[in-house]
């Protein structure tokens, strides 16, 4: 993918500031034809501002914006080839269903029945049949959400860009649209801009994210890259669980005090005493708290050396009543070297 | 679906309309102008100018030979204004004024309390609707028509006939200073007629204030043990206050500056607004009238900067 | 214990019916009076009922002038209304720029500050400038106050509405005229109507400001004025006040109903 020549979305050098708030800080980013790529963050970070900003609702302060090349900056939201599925969807309360996504065909005039026939083609893509005389406030949540998705897709915009589109969605309709909206990404094959702070949305549906904090991204890569490589304190703190380690203990573990993380479910809890294989780390504790999850337990070991880990272990053949037990128990964590990832302060 | 792509043209049509979009879609600072520049004429222009042109002509006077009015700054116009029969009038009408924000402010209570608290939304709806009317509508009809009830001949005096207690309006009209030779021609028959036309500009914004204290506040004084006479004075009451002031905003302001109910109902002695329809017609002197003028816009300005921090404006 | 929020004492609603039938009695006396048979006093109970005065009434013309000059004011003043405030309320509403405080005081004084202000104020301008009372005049002192109803409506509409539809329009392609012709309007249909209605009603019986802007010309509340201190056929007057009743009340009711729909939604 990354082969390709012309960006669909490039940022250069892109600052959007509100008086003295950097909301966006010279954001560089290319964005690829054809990919699902997250702006992920916590809120304020400056995702959303940056997505505004390719649709045309927000202008930068300074650098350019371009869409397959061409510079946009300036340019208003009906003169760019993209659309936008809003949080709160947006719909138009006193259209129909078919009105709300046969309205950018009526805005480019074209005819009736030839708009009929692709509202209904639509509705269908978007598993919504016959709901085109509805009106919005006679759907669910989420087939108001389908409605947003059909209208903006029905003018076959070069890129889509989505704004926390299942942020008002309860988790069981949320993991469900989700594997809907990368089906239909892949059935219409367009570029897809996704904007949410849900870690585990955007490393289940991306293909590439950039991870933001304080208006600047941190990181970009894929899911696995940024799960397994994080490069900043905040990007392995901020997505998944990992534990920072640094200073006085890291020169402890490894000999250096540079800064590092290491996921819980890569640490192994082992006996006082048991043999530590080369190219191995290790750490002796005491357990203090423990968390039965079910599938797993999570266990918060106060080290010997300062400061604490958490560890993830799967409850292969362990009961609930046996992993209670071990609170206050020494014990010795164990992990390969490989997973210490060394961390900058700053991406 | 790539079937279907062919069919949607990219962009819309090109026209002067979307060109003309364009243009001020990337000078904001002209769709503004646009906006605002048509209600700032009237408003801003012809309107506050206006009030400045008020302050002018208050500086001008009459010259009592001629009968002109001289256009010159002086402020002869002002010692003439303070003379003891217009600071008679200025204190009547302030005391009137006073006295018509109470009355709303105690028949307004009830009503407000029971809107807020009590009924059922669709008797508010109600309730609401039968405030809005007579705060909309017919103002002149319904003053008019308070001339019919207090009449010699009219329903009050039938009714205190009626039950044979006529001995208590003759009392009441007796009075010194309030009465009159009927309820249609006396300060207690404008009193009347005043706190019946604001109530409801009192009503709404204390039933507006009652509904913004939430329920919770009121049960919690009662969970703590408050019994309901006490979260009533001690809660309620206190929340309501910026409603009540907001209210009197408009009773205390609108009777500073009517003509009509002392015009319809009064004897010979003026009102404030009586003296500055006077002055401006018949004698001519339009800069007394603006001088008189200056006063109620004073005296709202003095009560609207109180009532701004006792946080009135947000029960409006 | 929580007996506050479930029953009100009947003394509460005692005094919150007596308050209602205090502000709706005057409006049923002058009714009661169009019908009566006395032309010369104001006495209670009427002698007896006629419908006669009904008949007087509409052969007065000068009633019917003051009457017809009444209704063009109040629709022009309207119509001026409907345009300055949907524009204020927009240039508020869209952005914010130095001052967009004071556009909303702007906006309220003239209501708010005694109508007698308005209008001296307005005399003494047309003193200055050598203005002469006209149509014009009149139009230009009822905008002023008439401007505040559309204003406020539409801009409560615009704050439930929320900004989203109108991006929503034009990533989809159309320009700020087409978003208004589309989404804008439809959205704040009701809320004009109902601030129009309410201008209307305000304009119709306006007395006040008018005494001071209209010179010799008569609207109907002006009309009714002079009867009071000039009295000719006393139950004329009163045909004519049900009758402004009326044209008031309903386009109120109107509004109040177009307002009531949208908040249940």
């Amino acid at each position: 993918m990354s082969d390709q020549p012309v960006p669909a979305i490039r940022f250069s050098g892109v600052s959007r500031h509100f008086g003295e708030v950097k909301a966006v800080d010279d954001l560089n980013l290319d964005i690829y034809d054809g990919e699902f790529f997250t702006l992920l963050g916590p809120s304020g970070s400056g995702k959303t501002t940056s997505l505004r900003m390719v649709a045309g609702f927000d202008q930068p302060t300074s650098g350019s914006i371009q869409l397959f090349g061409n510079e946009v900056a300036g340019l208003p939201p009906y003169e760019r080839d993209v659309a936008t599925v809003f949080q709160d969807y947006a719909l138009f309360p006193h259209m129909t269903v078919g009105e709300n996504v046969g309205y950018g065909l009526m805005i480019r005039k074209v005819s009736k029945p030839e708009r009929q026939q692709q509202v209904e083609a639509m509705l269908n893509l978007v598993r919504l049949p016959d709901m085109a005389g509805r009106k919005p406030s006679q759907l669910s949540g989420g087939q108001r959400q389908r409605v947003a998705l059909a209208r903006a897709l029905i003018t076959h915009p070069r890129v889509l860009l989505l704004d926390e589109p299942l942020g008002a969605l309860d988790l069981k309709l949320r993991q469900q649209m989700q594997i809907e909206l990368k089906a239909i990404q892949q059935q219409v094959g367009i570029t897809f801009i996704y904007v949410t702070h849900d870690q585990e949305e955007a490393l289940t549906m991306s293909d590439r994210l950039a991870v933001f904090n304080l208006g600047r991204v941190e990181q970009v890569g894929t899911p696995a890259d940024i799960y397994e490589h994080p490069t900043t304190e905040f990007v392995a703190g901020f997505v998944g669980t990992s534990n920072l380690i640094r200073g006085q203990l890291a020169q402890a573990i490894v000999g250096s005090p540079e800064p590092f993380s290491v996921r819980p479910e890569k640490i192994h809890i082992q006996q006082i005493g048991d043999p530590i294989d080369a190219g191995h780390c290790s750490a002796t504790g005491r357990i203090d708290e423990v968390a039965y999850l079910g599938m797993l337990t999570r266990y918060i070991v106060a080290l010997d050396g300062g400061g604490e880990l958490t560890v993830v272990e799967q409850n292969l053949e362990s009961t609930s009543m046996e992993v209670m037990a071990a609170r206050n128990k020494p014990v010795l964590l164990v992990w390969s070297r490989d997973h210490n990832r060394v961390l900058s302060e700053k991406g | 679906m790539a079937t279907t792509t062919s069919h949607v043209p990219a962009q819309p049509p090109d026209s002067f309309w979307r060109r003309l979009s364009t243009f001020l879609y990337q000078r904001p600072w002209l769709i503004l102008l646009l906006l605002l520049g048509p209600p700032l004429l009237l408003l801003g222009v012809v309107y506050l100018g206006s009030l400045i042109t008020l302050l002018i002509n208050s500086f001008f006077y009459l010259d009592g030979f001629t009968g002109q009015i001289v256009r010159s700054f002086s402020l002869r116009t002002y010692a003439e204004l303070f003379t003891p029969a217009n600071l008679e009038i200025i204190q009547r009408t302030v005391s009137m004024a006073a006295a018509v924000t109470i009355a709303d402010s105690l028949l307004a209570f009830p009503v407000a309390y029971f809107m807020a608290r009590f009924a059922s939304t669709r008797a508010k709806t109600g309730l609401y609707l039968a405030v809005l009317l007579p705060l909309w509508s017919s103002y002149l009809v319904r003053v008019y028509s308070w001339k019919l009830i207090l009449a010699q001949e009219g329903i009050v005096s039938w009714f205190f006939h009626f039950f044979g207690i006529q001995g208590v309006l003759d009392a009441l009209l007796t009075l010194p200073r309030i009465g009159g030779t009927s309820l249609s021609v006396s300060p207690l028959g404008i009193f009347i007629v005043f706190t019946y036309t604001w109530l409801p500009y009192m009503i709404l914004p204390i039933a507006a204030a009652l509904e913004r204290v939430p329920q919770s506040v009121i049960e919690a004084s009662g969970d703590l043990g408050a019994r309901p006479g006490t979260t009533f004075w001690r809660i309620t009451l206190p929340l309501a206050f910026p409603g009540v002031v907001a209210g009197s905003i408009f009773s205390f302001s609108l009777t500073l500056g009517d003509f009509i109910i002392p015009g319809t109902l009064g004897n010979s002695s003026y009102y404030l607004g009586q003296a500055v329809l006077a002055h401006q017609g018949t004698s001519g002197n339009l800069p007394l009238a603006a001088a008189f003028t200056v006063i109620p816009i004073v005296v709202m300005l003095l009560y609207l900067s109180g009532a701004k921090r006792l946080g009135a404006f947000d029960a409006l | 214990m929580h007996s506050e929020s479930q029953r009100a004492p009947w003394l509460l609603k005692l005094a919150t019916a007596a308050v209602i039938v205090f502000l709706h009695f005057p409006a049923v006396i002058i009714i009661l009076y169009a019908f009566t048979t006395d032309d010369r006093t104001f006495t209670f109970p009427p002698p007896g009922l006629t419908l006669q005065w009904f008949g007087v009434a509409l052969q007065r013309s000068d009633m019917w002038e003051a009457f017809g000059l009444s209704l063009r004011v109040a629709v022009i003043a309207t119509g001026a209304a409907l345009i300055l405030g949907t524009l204020a309320a927009s240039a508020v509403h869209r952005s914010k720029f130095f001052g967009r405080e004071a556009i909303s005081f702007l906006v309220i004084l003239p209501i708010a500050l005694p109508g007698i202000v308005t209008g001296i104020a307005l005399r003494s301008a047309m003193s200055l400038g050598n203005i002469p009372f006209s149509f014009l005049t009149i139009i230009i002192g009822h905008a002023t106050f008439c401007v505040v109803t559309v204003y406020n409506n539409v801009i409560a509409r615009y704050r439930r509405t929320g900004k989203s539809q109108v991006e929503a329009s034009m990533d989809l392609g159309a320009t700020s005229f087409q978003t208004f012709r589309f989404v804008v309007l439809p959205n704040i249909a009701t809320a004009l109507l109902a601030g129009g209605m309410l201008a209307f009603a305000l304009s119709f019986d306006e007395v006040i400001v008018t005494t001071f802007t209209a010179g010799q010309q008569m609207t109907l509340p002006i009309w009714i004025f002079s009867q009071l201190t000039r009295p000719r056929q006393r139950p004329v007057t009163n045909v004519v006040a049900v009758f402004v009743l009326l044209i008031t009340f309903i386009p109120i009711i109107i509004a109040h109903r177009l307002t009531q729909d949208t908040s249940a939604e």
